[in-house]
């Protein structure tokens, strides 16, 4: 009956069979509430800048990553047994090699379109952690890890580190050279863990290097256990977004209580959509044209033997630069070794990745400030900030270099000592003159658009006065540049408070704030940033007694 | 938290509150005031239909490229053979059939992605509106009722009061999750002194790792890297794989009154030196020899050692020497080993000593 009063409803609205999407529509909305899902969100507002669809690549990056490895799985043998190869590709036939080598073989020479998927993946996967790379390095530079967003910079950093995980396990899985001689590498730095390090060791490859599991373990971890993290962070990741609301940079009309933009049906759903298959469609003739890991040409592994030019996948470039840069430290004592040359890079890989999850909170210990903030930072509005995030760029990229350090030699034809002594120096030295500079042109920066916020813009337009001074005409500025220039907020340095309390008691200053107040000073005491121009400057220089 | 000693004067105003949040135009009080969005643009499509006729086709011409790519792919996938390769400039020789299956791929889904946005761009509304924010933080009331009610359900559980099963319950829940840890006890055997130990021993001979043959002294040239493995263990072995990630091992031959360290000189044979290949850093296989200084370097991460001086570590992140096997020659003129390293092998590790 409830189906007779349901037609009859529909009829009374519709006169007549209503279409057969709108029913499907209802039936689910029925079950699933589909349509409260939808009020909310059908139309959404999403702010248009360039710098938005960084995460977006990240995001298709993903899903064609999971959709190419689903394939792959189904013609790779995650074994280690070894084999004589006889399949077509000819010089290496009758090699030994493993399954988990000969089954790559068979997937780029013998399953037609196999090589492509197999090069759209690792492709995607360079792709993917580059995506990310730069996406949190434009959510940090404009702030936009700041409350409410503080969790979701840690669900994006949590799949930074574990797609670089994720990566490593998935290239070494093939078994040839390069990458067996990655997980030595691997188990090299393990083992120079105090205390748990052999252990560490012997669970993990089920006993002695190489041993006949770690391809099976590898698999996995690669295949099931981390992407399942990682899928259920990045649904998470999404869900805070929509939750949020995206951020947007100031400007007209633009302010901390709204979201100016295009509704997601029709404008995002498009071009969203779409980026999804622009995304695709580059990998696919990057992946068509351009070779990688080309593991045919270096063989099967064998742990006797090794290429020169060795190099990780570049999202593990800087650990390899970590490791290559200390000197061989090595502290025998009471029996026992401490292999500090390789436990301190090991150690310095987790720190500098744990620095980037802590900043927001630091941050926010600095300002003290509790409020949402929607609205994005311009980088040279922060100077310390952004002088940070160079710096720690800086410092990674120097690692990158360090990393490559024979490339380097034997590209430029430059004695590999020296760039190692270059990297060691400027392991320091970079990150302190990058911190300096870059403030430097933030804080430039900032005088600048002050200047054009007072004195207008240059037009370039040269003109002569009656008595032969030649001035440039300013023009200024439109009701929105003003806003958007000035539109900034600026913080005064946290004071330590009265050590006197109001009734004359005094009080201990504890250590904590004094720090704080130190670092606060740090950012935004004087000459740390400049003042942006108040109303009042503004008019007395426009009221007539002004400049131009 | 100590922030929340910070009074509030020292916060900046609220973003847009700075210049009062009312959307106006610039006034006496206040010249940065908001002028709000900006008026609506219209684009050619919007105004002229004939240029939004042009945009339908440029976006219908890509869907209909996208599926002319898609027939192209199939067909490139039933007609060329896996293993033609075909020359493409600038790239070089590329396998015929992944530079096809990847160009109308791409192709395929590329089109679809640029008519989408072609057509989002061109033919979409594309007027700005702004949807309001709502604070994150549930208002007042609500946090209240929250915490009343979960204070109630605490207080219904009787869990405060009742601390025996509190204490147990703890109890259960911390131990339970060990079985899970003592299950992965299997995941490999203990290292005990498996690392201190190689197949090298008394009276095995060196194998060249080329040849397969025993060598002699007089296959030992000076200026040459032989690579050697010891005899018996051969490449089907099960454990194969093992054995020589430990037992490689590098011979050179010296000018007797070139080697500075007194030991290698005692452990040499006529100026045949032999040493572990595995690096003592992170176990990569040492591979480039410099004939003219003797040093030999690891390519992995660049350590390089003297192989004259006791192959001490001269540069590079490696923190000791490599280890150094001891030979000699049997009754029927082969090299052989005297012994096994007296020092584990390969990168250091907390029991080494």
């Amino acid at each position: 009956m409830s189906t007779n009063e349901n037609t009859e409803s529909n009829e009374s609205r519709d006169r007549g069979k209503a279409p057969a999407g709108e029913r499907i529509a209802d039936w689910a909305d029925g079950r699933l509430g589909i349509y409260s899902l939808a009020k909310a969100n059908m139309r959404k507002i999403f702010p248009d800048h360039w710098s938005f669809m960084l995460g977006e690549i990240c995001l298709y990056s993903f899903i064609i990553i999971i959709l190419t490895g689903v394939y792959l799985t189904l013609f790779f043998h995650p074994s280690m047994n070894e084999v004589e190869y006889h399949g077509s590709y000819v010089p290496l036939q009758g090699q030994l090699m493993s399954e988990a080598f000969s089954s790559t073989l068979h997937i780029s020479f013998d399953v037609r379109g196999g090589l492509l998927i197999r090069q759209i993946h690792h492709w995607a996967a360079l792709i993917f952690l580059a995506g990310m790379f730069v996406h949190m390095m434009r959510v940090f530079f404009t702030g936009a890890f700041r409350k409410p967003r503080e969790i979701n910079w840690l669900f994006g950093f949590l799949l930074f580190v574990l797609g670089m995980f994720t990566g490593f396990t998935g290239y070494s899985l093939p078994d040839d050279l390069l990458s067996g001689t990655g997980v030595r590498f691997t188990q090299g730095a393990i083992l120079s863990m105090p205390i748990v390090g052999t252990y560490i060791s012997m669970f993990l490859f089920g006993g002695e290097f190489p041993g006949h599991d770690f391809v099976a373990r590898f698999y996995s971890i690669h295949i099931l256990l981390l992407p399942g993290i990682m899928l259920g962070l990045v649904v998470g990741h999404l869900i805070l977004v929509f939750y949020h609301k995206h951020t947007q940079f100031a400007g007209p009309g633009k302010s901390n209580k709204n979201v100016v933009g295009m509704p997601l049906l029709p404008v995002y759903m498009a071009k969203a959509g779409g980026f999804f298959f622009l995304v695709f469609g580059v990998i696919g003739v990057i992946a068509g044209i351009a070779q990688i890991n080309p593991i045919w040409a270096m063989g099967p592994y064998r742990p006797d033997q090794v290429s020169t030019g060795a190099q990780p996948d570049w999202y593990m470039g800087f650990a390899e630069g970590l490791i290559r840069f200390m000197p061989g430290w090595e502290i025998n004592i009471w029996g026992h070794t401490l292999v500090l040359g390789v436990f301190i890079p090991l150690v310095l890989f987790g720190v500098l990745l744990a620095i980037l999850a802590l900043y927001p909170f630091i941050e926010s210990w600095v300002t003290g400030d509790k409020r949402e903030h929607h609205i994005l930072d311009r980088p040279r509005n922060a100077p310390t900030r952004t002088a940070l995030g160079v710096a720690w760029v800086t410092m990674y990229m120097i690692m990158l270099v360090g990393g490559g350090n024979d490339l380097w030699a034997t590209h430029l034809h430059l004695s590999i000592n020296s760039i190692t002594w270059f990297v060691r120096i400027f392991f320091i030295a970079g990150p302190v003159i990058a911190y300096v500079v870059t403030k430097r042109i933030c804080l430039g920066l900032q005088r600048r658009d002050r200047d054009k916020v007072l004195h207008g813009r240059e037009t370039g337009t040269i003109k002569r006065l009656p008595h032969g001074e030649f001035i440039e005409i300013h023009e200024p500025l439109s009701q929105e540049q003003l806003h958007t220039l000035t539109a900034h907020e600026q913080y005064e340095p946290a004071a330590i408070g009265a050590a006197v309390d109001d009734n004359g008691v005094e009080r201990k200053v504890k250590g904590k704030e004094k720090l704080r107040a130190k670092i606060s000073g740090a950012y935004f005491g004087e000459d740390q940033q400049i003042p942006k121009p108040t109303a009042e400057e503004y008019k007395e220089i426009t009221s007539g007694h002004g400049h131009h | 938290m100590s922030s929340q000693d910070i009074p509030e004067e020292n916060l900046p105003a609220e973003q847009g509150h700075a210049h009062g949040s009312a959307v106006g135009v610039a006034d006496e009080q206040n010249p940065f005031a908001d002028p709000g969005l900006p008026p609506h643009e219209h684009r050619i499509q919007d105004i002229d239909e004939r240029a939004a006729k042009r945009s339908e086709r440029a976006v219908a011409f890509l869907f209909t490229l996208s599926m002319l790519a898609t027939v192209g792919f199939i067909a490139s996938y039933v007609a060329i053979p896996a293993d033609k390769s075909i020359f493409v400039f600038p790239i070089g020789h590329l396998s015929a059939l992944n530079f096809a299956l990847g160009l109308t791929l791409g192709t395929a889904l590329f089109t679809i992605g640029a008519g989408a946005v072609h057509w989002a761009r061109t033919l979409m509304s594309d007027v700005e509106v702004a949807d309001e924010r709502h604070a994150i933080a549930a208002p007042p009331e609500v946090r209240a009722k929250v915490h009343a009610d979960f204070k109630q359900g605490a207080k219904e559980s009787g869990l405060g009061r009742r601390k025996l099963i509190r204490n147990t319950m703890f109890g259960a829940l911390t131990l339970v999750p060990l079985s899970g840890v003592v299950l992965l006890r299997d995941l490999g055997p203990l290292p005990e002194d498996k690392l201190r130990h190689t197949l090298w021993a008394k009276g095995k001979l060196l194998v060249n790792m080329n040849t397969n043959e025993p060598l002699r002294p007089s296959d030992v040239a000076v200026g040459s890297l032989t690579f050697a493995k010891p005899e018996g263990l051969e490449e089907h072995d099960e454990e194969f794989q093992n054995e020589i990630a430990k037992a490689a091992l590098m011979i050179v031959r010296l000018q007797p009154d070139n080697i500075k360290d007194k030991q290698e000189l005692d452990w040499s044979y006529q100026g045949i030196v032999a040493y572990s290949k595995i690096c003592t850093h992170v176990g990569c296989p040492i591979s480039l020899y410099e004939q003219q200084t003797h040093h030999v370097l690891c390519p992995c991460h660049q350590s390089t050692f003297d192989l004259s001086d006791g192959a001490r570590v001269i540069f590079g992140p490696a923190g000791h020497a490599l280890p150094q096997l001891r030979i000699g020659v049997n009754d029927e003129g082969y090299l052989e080993a005297l012994g096994d390293f007296e020092e584990p092998v390969g990168p250091a590790f907390w029991e080494r000593g």
